[in-house]
């Protein structure tokens, strides 16, 4: 075992006296499925950095942090105002405080017929036999011992289906609120977007921390885009600052179907964002984007492994990091292309801005091509803020933190142009002018 | 990361009410490297000055210490625009108190549309000013008014500042922000080299549209030809770290003919 044994000893121990009560007891596939998941969490260890997959990244606050299992009293805390990054534009609105669904400040609306959305707990309570065939199916454990800590102890997620041919006509906004406990909490979500033939919808996660006190959020999506599908899925990363934020997301994309992924974090003291997409069907596409901003101490992760298995299919992936103080960012994008995956188009760049010379930035890309006719590339760029630029914004009367912030928006803007709908667009350009006032009034900088 | 803007006190001096800059035994070293030793100048509101001068005499390094470009180290002497000690102001404060630098070498900002900078720059004056600042519908009707006069294409607007420009475009996008700015005191640093002829009159023409009892303008130039449209008061050759020799606008045309050779003595 290359993982950390002792950091294991804790979740082990929970798992113990809290399965009888995890949702889904009773249900003889899901027992399994967690004594499964459990064994191989126990067997792999919690990941360090001598494992490749981990090797930049150290989960410290595992070692150093007792955090425990949420109860009820957790999930019912105050959620005081929360923001909406969609506003009115959200159709569909579930929230979740410490990992469980709040149905009294959730509008969950009404769906088109075929769709529906609605918490892990609700799905295991009504029909758990519908989920059997998909729960652990896409996010298989191997190598991924944090997902199987969550596959044993998931306990809350939302759950979103839509039917063959049915189009949601308005995004779906899901909110999780973290960081309200007054000891350190261990969220284990896990979340399932169904997408059947032909269907498409939109998601939208805005994962927001109470607080500056610490926190474990270890959340999982699998995610299925079938045939001729189209799923965008949205991620606003703004933990607390206490966070420890691992995202788990184990997509699969089937025939001329479509799957774009965006993430934009400024949040969490440690996060890592893992995503895994198998494009399965000819003509399977996928959009990878990440934008961040981290400051301080902070640390982000951004991992990537792109599989391509049959012929023609494409992926295209833009990562791009401003880093300030001495907060460290890290890129690791694997790109496998299949004996038969012949005429892929895989693309991806990693660009970052670092603002503070004790800023730093590990890329790591990965291209393992097995197939001869292919069309891969990635790229990765490292740089500071252009002086000469600045000079010249400044010599126009643009005060040095407009002309500063005006500099690191345009090194963004690439990966936020595509970003619908416009009250996401909107509510990011806010937390960008935000991350950017904070830095010109010298907050965080040590 | 941010220095503080420090204020600026009147600087209390005798000098004529006409007089908008005056540079003073002004040292200024690059790199370790003292390039201006010791440069006069006074330049009154509503003249027109050229400085003409070898290759590497110090022209823009005397430009960019104007502007306040980081490097230029002025070690000994003054600037005083409209009495104030320029040196003491950040370049936005400069820029914003009516100094403008049209740059030998425009510089290129990707992802920054050229509209969006020249409307940031202008409002941030406005502001500095204490002036209202323009909606994107009004700021619009007056840039598209100044980029017809030059001869810019709306697509030249849209597009990243100076990324892919010609060099020509460049220089005219320099005088478009000329235009849109209204300085009080413009220095073009060789804004005629690269330009053909059609657009040196486009050129001329802004420049000359900007002259005023008001303002000031120093030239910065290689070429008796932009003298014959923007005709200048004086003409003063930098060599050797400071003016040379100073003239009429007869000297432009007496330089032209003979070089800078009378000069290679004061350069050593
Ligand atoms: N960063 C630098 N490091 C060292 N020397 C420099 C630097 N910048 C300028 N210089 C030197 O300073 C001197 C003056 O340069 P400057 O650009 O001011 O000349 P100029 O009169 O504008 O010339 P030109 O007519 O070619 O534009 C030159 O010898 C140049 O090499
Ligand atoms: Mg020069």
């Amino acid at each position: 075992m290359a993982g950390n044994s002792i950091a294991v000893r804790p979740f082990v121990e929970q798992f113990a006296a809290l399965k009888a009560g995890l949702p889904g007891t009773g249900v003889p596939w899901l027992g399994d499925l967690r004594e499964a998941a459990i064994e191989r969490f126990g067997d792999l260890g919690v990941p360090t950095p001598r494992l490749e997959a981990w090797k930049y990244t150290r989960l410290r606050p595992l070692e150093k942090t007792a955090y425990r299992a949420v109860g009820e009293a957790d999930a019912a805390a105050d959620a005081g105002r929360l923001p909406s990054v969609l506003g009115a534009a959200a159709g569909h609105r579930l929230v979740f405080v410490n990992g469980r669904l709040r149905p009294d400040l959730s509008t969950p609306g009404a769906l088109p017929d075929g769709a529906r959305i609605e918490s892990l707990r609700d799905a295991l309570a009504s029909d758990p036999g519908a989920l059997e065939a998909q729960l652990g199916r896409i996010g298989v454990l191997d190598g991924q011992p944090m997902l199987a800590l969550n596959t044993a102890m998931m306990d809350d997620g939302y759950v979103l289906r839509v039917g063959p041919g049915v189009a949601l006509p308005a995004p779906v906004e899901i909110v999780f609120l973290g960081g309200t406990a007054d000891e350190p909490v261990a969220c284990h979500t896990r979340n399932l977007i169904l997408l059947d033939e032909g269907s498409r919808a939109t998601v939208v996660e805005h994962h927001l921390g109470a607080g500056k006190g610490a926190y474990f959020a270890n959340g999982a999506t699998e995610i299925s885009v079938a045939g001729a599908a189209h799923l965008t899925h949205h991620k606003v990363q703004a933990e607390g600052s206490g966070a420890l934020h691992l995202a788990t997301v184990h997509a699969e994309v089937g025939a001329d179907a479509t799957y774009e992924g965006f993430c934009f974090a400024t949040g969490a003291r440690l996060s890592r964002y893992e995503v895994g997409v198998r494009l399965v069907g000819s003509g399977a596409n996928c959009s990878l984007t990440g934008a961040y901003m981290m400051r301080g101490d902070q640390h982000c992760d951004n991992t990537t492994v792109v599989e391509h298995t049959v012929p023609d299919t494409s992926c295209r992936e833009v990562f791009k990091g401003v880093l300030d103080g001495k907060a460290r960012g890290v890129f690791q994008g694997r790109i496998v292309v299949r004996e038969d995956a012949q005429r892929t188009d895989g693309n991806q760049t990693c660009k970052t801005l670092l603002l503070s010379d004790r800023a730093e930035i590990d890329a790591k890309p990965e291209l393992e091509i097995y197939a001869d006719d292919v069309k891969c590339s990635h790229g990765a760029t490292v740089g500071a803020i252009d002086e000469d630029a600045l000079f010249y914004l400044r010599s126009r009367g643009i005060p040095e933190a407009a002309a500063r912030g005006l500099l690191v928006r345009s090194f963004l803007a690439e990966t936020l142009h595509d970003v619908k709908p416009e009250p996401l667009a909107e509510a990011l350009e806010e937390m960008i002018a935000a991350w950017l006032s904070q830095a010109a009034n010298g907050e965080q900088h040590e | 990361m941010t220095r503080k803007p420090q204020k600026t006190k009147p600087t209390k001096v005798k000098m004529s009410k006409k007089a908008l800059l005056e540079i003073k035994a002004l040292h200024v070293t690059v790199d370790g490297k003292e390039i201006l030793k010791g440069m006069d100048l006074v330049l009154n509101r509503g003249e027109v000055h050229a400085i003409m001068g070898p290759n590497g005499s110090g022209k823009s390094t005397l430009a960019y210490a104007m502007a306040g470009r980081g490097g230029y180290e002025v070690t000994k002497g003054r600037i005083l625009y409209g009495g104030r000690n320029l040196l003491r102001m950040e370049p936005e404060e400069r820029a914003a108190e009516g100094l403008f630098l049209a740059f030998q070498y425009p510089v290129e900002i990707p992802g920054v549309a050229n509209t969006t900078f020249l409307k940031e720059a202008f409002n941030a004056i406005r502001k500095h000013r204490g002036e209202g600042e323009l909606d994107a519908m009004q700021f619009l009707k007056l840039v598209r008014q100044k980029t017809k006069e030059l001869g810019i294409s709306d697509d030249m607007l849209r597009r990243p500042v100076n990324v892919g420009f010609s060099g020509g475009e460049k220089k005219r996008n320099e005088v478009l922000q000329m235009a849109v700015l209204n300085p009080d005191l413009a220095v073009l640093d060789e804004t005629d080299s690269g330009l053909d002829i059609d657009a040196l009159k486009v050129v001329a023409e802004g420049v000359n549209a900007l002259r005023s009892p008001e303002r000031a303008m120093l030239v910065i130039t290689h070429y008796q030809r932009l003298l014959d449209y923007i005709v200048p008061d004086r003409v003063h050759v930098l060599a050797g770290g400071r003016i040379a020799r100073s003239g009429g606008k007869e000297l432009a045309r007496e330089l032209e003919e003979k070089g800078y050779a009378e000069f290679a003595e004061a350069a050593a």
